[in-house]
């Protein structure tokens, strides 16, 4: 079972980039659990088809209830060998997202969800690593694998940055790597080169480049993957190669990021300046 | 203890045998203060369990408080829905007029905003909530008491217009409900109309009647609390502990504030009972002349026993260097001077004690910690050691006596009803000291060295 976080600025396309990449997994025939790691719980609406499954936290609010796994884990409309799992959490601005996600994942490792039978277990995990919460999809020995979704945008790339700190540290103590970074493009000038020059100075690689393509949105609306909404289009295949790329991929590093200036420096050698 | 290392390491980030407690402890006691006052721990279970315990056993009478019982949901969530379901059950079963809630460490990281909560509450007729914010990783239980205190004041006090009461107000600082007795009884000695807030005086010292009551006599009405904003003068027993509620109040109902020493000694309560004459021009009546003579009979009479006596002092700030002032005064040499609740004002306090009495070489240190203390004793030893029950392993691996002064004493009875401060308690200091120092000396003495008359 190879376990995976998903990391990333904010908005940057992460719960899109993770259920497009594991629909199109799925459809390369692996079992799959999409664990979402967002108190908004919005981690696995294109998988199902919307948002209406019980969180995992929403069975803390039922105490002395029994809890069934099937009652919080529910397979993929497109993909039914994609089990697909929302930690939730509190409203915003109150309580603790962060002990959410921990208190979340060991509630599902107690209530049995990390089977033998699973080739992959995604984590799906909101913004910046802010607290040791939201490390703990890479703690004790979880997630061995992290990719971080970037664009050729200055903060999303300081996020990025920012993120391979925390995957430092856990990587020093514990097994986790990253695996390398996913461009889910913004149609920033000299982008492909750029974090092709980013991923090699961080130790790691650009695993794949998804071009934008407004076809995403589409199938989003539709609340739909772009694999099953249009399996037959360019984007379609972009996902798959993105797939293919981190089934096959056997770079894990520990990550050796920047300091500030030199990313910046780094942005101005890739032609932002010259045009 | 007999492994304490005699060689001093600096330590940044290791505390060991701290001299001092949790916010909430303070901010608890501070509550007991208010008549018919139910403490609230906003926290989960086992934080209310250990401060109702620790103040249980060094009053020796029930301390009772409720909590918000937080589970891991409420951790997940937020504490609303179980502070709503506390007030509910409160107001059923146990009927307070008060409840002052304390946050717990857990309650303030997930940021619970109990302020808000409390506004968004239906609250019953005549009936008061107080809140103040006690995370346990910022300073000490002296700290707890003194947030608790300020939020009393900020969140009841009222200033009326022309309704001035002529009172004086008294905030008496973390020390024993006898020593509040104490005060109390001088300043009606004077004949001057006060308020003392908190005062916990009747309630941890209440009398056995044969009937159980959860809300003893004692304590400061919220009709005093309120009418507080109306005194002519705040005095703040202890900058530490009482400091913060006297300028709240200046800048809330523009009282004046005055912040004395704790008056443990002579000279700390003369300073009150001056502070006292001068805000109001009362005289001193003969009844307290009388006291103080009697005192100063006593420390002329029994200086042999004291001059030159090491002593190492530790405990809460406001009576460490109040004790600190009074050893000195009965030619006592401090040794050294520890307390274990942070802020400079300590060590600048304690130093200026020591210059104005020309002594030199003293150790002081705050935030400091008993196994510090321990080593320093192993390397330089002292005659005597004050402070609280946590003294006694080092007393008995070093085989120094200890007199038992400040919070807790748990392991001896009686304190808590008997005062430290005014020249009364002063008197049951040196009886204290002078006691453990002979009982020493006749203990070391051989048969034909034991003197009958010392």
């Amino acid at each position: 079972m190879r376990q995976v976080a998903i990391y990333g600025k904010g908005g940057i396309g992460k719960s899109t980039t993770t259920q497009n990449l594991t629909s199109s997994l799925a459809e390369m025939g692996k079992e799959i659990m999409v664990v979402g790691c967002d108190p908004k719980a919005d981690s696995t609406r294109m998988l199902l088809g919307g948002m209406d499954q019980k969180t995992v936290l929403d069975t803390l609010r039922e105490e002395g209830q029994d809890i069934e796994l099937d009652d919080i884990m529910k397979r993929g409309t497109d993909f039914s060998n994609i089990r697909c799992v929302e930690s939730g959490g509190p409203e915003p601005g109150v309580g603790c997202a962060g002990r959410g996600i921990i208190t979340s994942i060991n509630m599902l490792e107690g209530l049995g969800a990390y089977t033998d039978d699973l080739d992959y277990v995604f984590y799906d995990v909101l913004g910046d690593v802010v607290c040791g919460g939201f490390a703990m999809p890479i703690r004790e020995g979880k997630a061995q694998e992290i990719y971080i979704v970037a664009s050729g945008e200055l903060m999303a790339m300081y996020a990025a940055n920012n993120i391979c700190k925390g995957i430092k540290k856990y990587a020093e103590s514990g097994g986790v790597r990253l695996g390398g970074i996913i461009c889910n493009s913004r149609k920033v000038d000299g982008e492909l080169e750029l974090l092709e020059a980013f991923a090699k100075r961080l130790g790691s690689q650009l695993i794949h480049f998804v071009p934008r393509d407004n076809v995403v949105q589409r199938a989003e609306i539709n609340r739909k993957v772009v694999i099953a909404y249009e399996p037959e289009c360019e984007q379609a295949d972009e996902y798959r190669s993105l797939a293919k790329a981190i089934d096959d991929n056997e770079l894990f590093v520990i990550p050796d990021p920047m300091e500030q200036e030199e990313l910046e420096s780094l942005m101005m050698e890739h032609g932002i300046l010259e045009l | 203890m007999s492994l304490t290392p005699k060689k001093i390491t600096e330590r940044s980030g290791l505390v060991v045998n701290p001299v001092k407690t949790c916010q909430p402890i303070g901010a608890m006691y501070a509550a007991l203060g208010i008549n018919k006052c139910l403490p609230h721990s906003h926290g989960s279970q086992g934080c209310c369990s250990f401060h109702r315990m620790h103040l249980t056993r060094h009053f020796r009478d029930p301390v009772v408080a409720t909590t918000s019982s937080f589970t891991e949901g409420a951790s997940v969530f937020g504490g609303r829905s179980n502070l709503n379901t506390s007030m509910k059950n409160i107001w059923k079963l146990y009927n307070p007029d008060v409840v002052a809630i304390n946050t717990t460490c857990l309650s303030e990281t997930i940021g619970d905003d109990v302020g808000s909560m409390i506004a968004s509450m239906d609250l019953p007729e005549g009936k008061t909530v107080i809140h103040a914010s006690t995370p346990s990783y910022v300073g000490s239980h002296i700290t707890g008491y003194s947030n608790m205190v300020q939020a009393m004041i900020k969140q009841l006090a009222q200033k009326d217009e022309e309704a001035s009461n002529e009172k004086i107000n008294l905030i008496p600082g973390f020390v024993d409900p006898g020593d509040m007795r104490e005060i109390k009884r001088i300043t009606k000695l004077m004949g001057i109309p006060f308020t003392m807030l908190p005062d916990t005086s009747g309630v941890v010292d209440s009398p056995m009647t044969g009937k159980y009551e959860m809300y003893p006599k004692g304590g400061t009405t919220i009709e005093e609390i309120k009418d507080s904003g109306n005194s002519k003068a705040t005095i703040a027993l202890g900058s530490f502990a009482s400091e913060a509620g006297a300028f709240e109040l200046e800048r809330k109902c523009d009282v004046k504030p005055y912040v004395l020493k704790t008056p443990i000694g002579v000279k700390a309560t003369d300073e009150f009972i001056m502070q006292l004459v001068k805000i109001t021009g009362q005289e001193v009546p003969y009844a307290l002349e009388e006291e103080r003579g009697q005192l100063v009979d006593i420390m002329t009479d029994t200086h042999f026993h004291f001059h030159g006596k090491t002593v190492a002092i530790f405990g809460d700030p406001d009576v460490v260097i109040a004790m600190t002032e009074f050893v000195v005064s009965l030619g006592m040499t401090p040794k050294y001077v520890v307390t274990g609740t942070p802020g400079k004002e300590f060590k600048q306090q304690v130093d200026a004690i020591l210059e104005d009495a020309g002594v030199e070489g003293v150790k002081v240190k705050n935030p400091g910690d008993l196994l510090e203390l321990h080593q320093w004793i192993k390397n330089e030893s002292v005659d005597l050691i004050i402070g609280n029950s946590y003294g006694k392993y080092i007393a008995k691996e070093e085989d120094i006596p200890l007199v038992r002064f400040g919070f807790p004493i748990l392991d001896r009875s009686v304190q808590s009803y008997l005062p430290i401060v005014g020249y009364k308690g002063a008197m049951r200091l040196i009886e204290k000291i002078s006691g453990a120092l002979l009982d020493r000396a006749d203990r070391d003495a051989t048969e034909e060295d034991l003197e009958l008359v010392m």
